[in-house]
C-alpha cells in the first residue's frame, strides 16, 4: 500500500504553520540585536568620530593612539566568518544570558557581530557633516557632547537611518546562521524542513518570507530617510 | 578713535602693532597700545581700548607657514578689514582670533579676561567664545533645523530658559528683518536670507565682536550690499566691533574704518581705510587698488 500523502491544500496550510515560529524568532533575533548594536555601536562609533576628528579630539596623541587600538580591534572583529565568532562567544552567550542555546542565546553573536559594523556607519555618517557646520556649533559656544547630540546626529540623521537599514538587512542574513545553536528561524526552517527533509514548499516560504522582511526593512528604512530629507 | 587732523604717520604708528610685545604683567592686558596710542592722541579724548588684539601670531600646518608673527590690535566699535589673496594666510588669522583655531605661537586677548584666550580651556573658553560670534563664507546653517531653531542653538548652548529663548529668537529675526522666516527650513532660504540668519546666530549671545570671514563671498552684489548695510548698521545700534576678512576692495571700501593688508603670512600694511585708498604703499594694496579701480 503506498503511503498516504498530503493533500496540496494541506501541505500549504503545514508550511504556513511552521513558519509561525520561526518568524518570531527572526524577527525577536534582529530587533533585539539591532536595539543592543544602537546602544553600543552607536556609541563606539560616535568615540570613533570623535577620536580622529581634529575638531574634537584628533589632535591629542592619546586619541590617536586609542583610534589606532580600536580599529585594529574593530577590524579584527569584523574579519571573523559569522558562523565561527557564534561558535566562538559561546561562553559569552553563557555568561550574558545565562544558556548558550536557543534564540536569546543567538541574539549575543548577533549582537557582537552588528556592534562593530554599525560602529563603522556611525564614524562615517557623522564624518559626512560639513566641517563649516561644525565650526558653526563650536563658534555657538556649545560643549562638544551638545555639537555632537544637537547638531551633529540631526544633521547625519538620514544617513544614519540608511546605515541603520543596512545593519538590520546584515542582521537578517546572519541570524539565518542562528539554527547552528539551536536559535530557529527563518533561515533554520530553510534548511532543517526545507533542504534536509525535501521539503520544496517550506523551503519556498521560509526564503519569500525572508526576501518580503528584506524589502519591508529596506522600503521602511528609505521612506523615513527620505521623509527626514524632505523636510529641510 | 581715527580723527582726520589726525598726522599720517602717527595713525600708523598706533596701527601697527609692536612685534616685540613680551609678556604684559597683570594688570591692564592692553597698556601697550593703549600707551602707543596716547602717545599721539589727541589729549583730551580718552582712546578706546582695544576689543580683541593678537600678538606674535605663527601658525604653520605641517611645514607650510601660513603666518608669521603677525599682531594687530581692534578699538572697539571699529570695523576692521583683512584683505588678502587667496592662500595669505587671511582665514586663518581670523581663525585664530575667533577661537576656532590654535596659533602655534603668539597670543589672543579679549577685553575684560585676563588670561589669553588661546590658552583657555573647558568652560572657561565656552565663556570666552560667547562675547563673540562668527560668520561664514558657506553660511552654515545646521540644515536640520529651522532658521528660528539655528539662532536658538547658543542660547540653548547658554542654558537660556526655554521662553527668554524663544523671545529673544524673536528680538533676533526682527533685528536681520526676517521675522517671518522663523519656521522655514534653513535650507530653503535664499543666500541673503541665510547670511542673515547666520549673522543672527552670532549675535545671540550679545557678544561683543563679530567675526566674518567672506560673508558676503557667495552673495550677489547687491545681496552684498544689503548684507554690508545690515553689519553696519548692527554696529551702530549694538556698538559691536567687527573683524572681516575679504578679498574684495570694494567691502573694505563700503564699510571698514581701518584695514590689514596681509600677503605671504605677514601683514605688509595697516592704516584708515581712507588712507590706505589715497596712499599705499605695499604692492599688495597697490594690486588691490587697481583691482577694484578696473571693476
Amino acid at each position: 500500500m503506498p503511503p498516504r500523502r498530503f493533500s496540496r491544500r494541506i501541505a500549504m496550510t503545514d508550511a504556513l504553520n511552521l513558519l509561525i515560529q520561526p518568524l518570531g524568532q527572526t524577527l525577536l533575533m534582529i530587533l533585539v540585536s539591532t536595539l543592543i548594536a544602537t546602544i553600543f555601536g552607536g556609541a563606539l562609533g560616535i568615540l570613533l568620530f570623535a577620536l580622529s576628528n581634529d575638531r574634537f579630539a584628533g589632535k591629542h596623541k592619546g586619541a590617536r593612539f586609542a583610534k589606532h587600538v580600536a580599529d585594529r580591534a574593530i577590524n579584527v572583529l569584523r574579519s571573523f566568518p559569522y558562523i565561527i565568532l557564534m561558535v566562538l562567544v559561546l561562553p559569552l552567550s553563557r555568561l550574558i544570558v545565562g544558556t548558550s542555546l536557543g534564540t536569546r542565546a543567538a541574539i549575543v553573536p548577533l549582537s557582537i557581530a552588528a556592534i562593530p559594523f554599525l560602529a563603522r556607519i556611525v564614524e562615517s555618517s557623522l564624518s559626512e557633516v560639513d566641517a563649516g557646520v561644525i565650526d558653526a556649533a563650536i563658534s555657538c559656544a556649545a560643549s562638544k557632547r551638545r555639537i555632537v547630540f544637537a547638531i551633529l546626529i540631526p544633521e547625519a540623521l538620514p544617513s544614519l537611518v540608511s546605515g541603520l537599514t543596512l545593519t538590520m538587512i546584515s542582521l537578517l542574513g546572519y541570524s539565518a546562521m542562528a539554527g547552528v545553536i539551536g536559535g530557529g528561524g527563518l533561515g533554520d526552517l530553510a534548511i532543517r524542513y526545507g533542504y534536509q527533509r525535501f521539503r520544496g514548499d517550506v523551503m519556498a516560504v521560509a526564503v519569500i518570507t525572508i526576501i518580503i522582511l528584506v524589502e519591508l526593512i529596506q522600503f521602511a528604512g528609505t521612506a523615513l530617510a527620505n521623509r527626514i530629507r524632505a523636510t529641510r | 578713535m581715527f580723527h582726520a587732523e589726525r598726522p599720517e604717520e602717527a595713525a600708523d604708528q598706533a596701527l601697527i602693532a609692536q612685534p616685540s610685545y613680551n609678556a604684559p604683567s597683570r594688570g591692564d592686558l592692553f597698556a601697550p597700545s593703549r600707551a602707543a596710542f596716547q602717545a599721539i592722541s589727541v589729549p583730551t579724548q580718552a582712546p578706546p581700548p582695544n576689543v580683541m588684539r593678537v600678538d606674535g601670531i605663527s601658525k604653520a600646518f605641517g611645514s607650510h607657514v601660513v603666518l608669521s608673527n603677525v599682531s594687530l590690535g581692534v578699538p572697539k566699535g571699529s570695523i576692521h578689514g583683512i584683505i588678502g589673496k587667496s592662500g595669505a594666510g587671511k582665514t586663518t588669522l581670523i581663525r585664530i582670533a575667533g577661537l576656532l583655531e590654535k596659533p602655534d605661537s603668539g597670543s589672543v586677548r579679549y577685553e575684560g579676561i585676563e588670561t589669553p584666550v588661546h590658552l583657555l580651556r573647558g568652560r572657561a573658553l565656552l565663556e570666552a567664545r560667547r562675547k563673540t560670534g562668527f560668520v561664514f563664507q558657506s553660511f552654515n546653517l545646521f540644515a536640520s533645523r529651522t532658521a528660528g531653531e539655528n539662532i536658538a542653538f547658543p542660547l540653548e548652548a547658554a542654558g537660556w530658559p526655554h521662553a527668554k529663548a524663544h523671545a529673544r529668537v524673536a528680538e533676533l529675526l526682527a533685528l536681520v528683518g526676517l521675522s517671518d522666516k522663523a519656521d522655514s527650513p534653513s535650507m530653503h532660504l535664499s543666500g541673503g536670507e541665510k547670511q542673515r540668519i547666520a549673522i543672527a546666530r552670532a549675535l545671540a549671545n550679545h557678544p561683543s565682536i563679530l567675526f566674518s570671514d567672506e560673508a558676503t563671498s557667495a552673495l550677489d552684489p547687491e545681496t552684498t550690499r544689503s548684507i554690508l548695510e545690515l553689519i553696519r548698521s548692527l554696529r551702530e545700534m549694538l556698538g559691536l566691533t567687527v573683524i572681516m576678512v575679504t578679498h574684495q576692495m570694494e567691502v573694505v571700501r563700503r564699510i571698514c574704518d581701518t584695514v590689514s593688508v596681509i600677503e605671504g603670512g605677514k601683514i605688509v600694511e595697516q592704516g584708515l581705510v581712507a588712507d590706505v585708498f589715497t596712499n599705499p604703499r605695499s604692492d599688495a594694496a597697490k594690486a588691490f587698488l587697481k583691482e577694484d579701480r578696473n571693476d
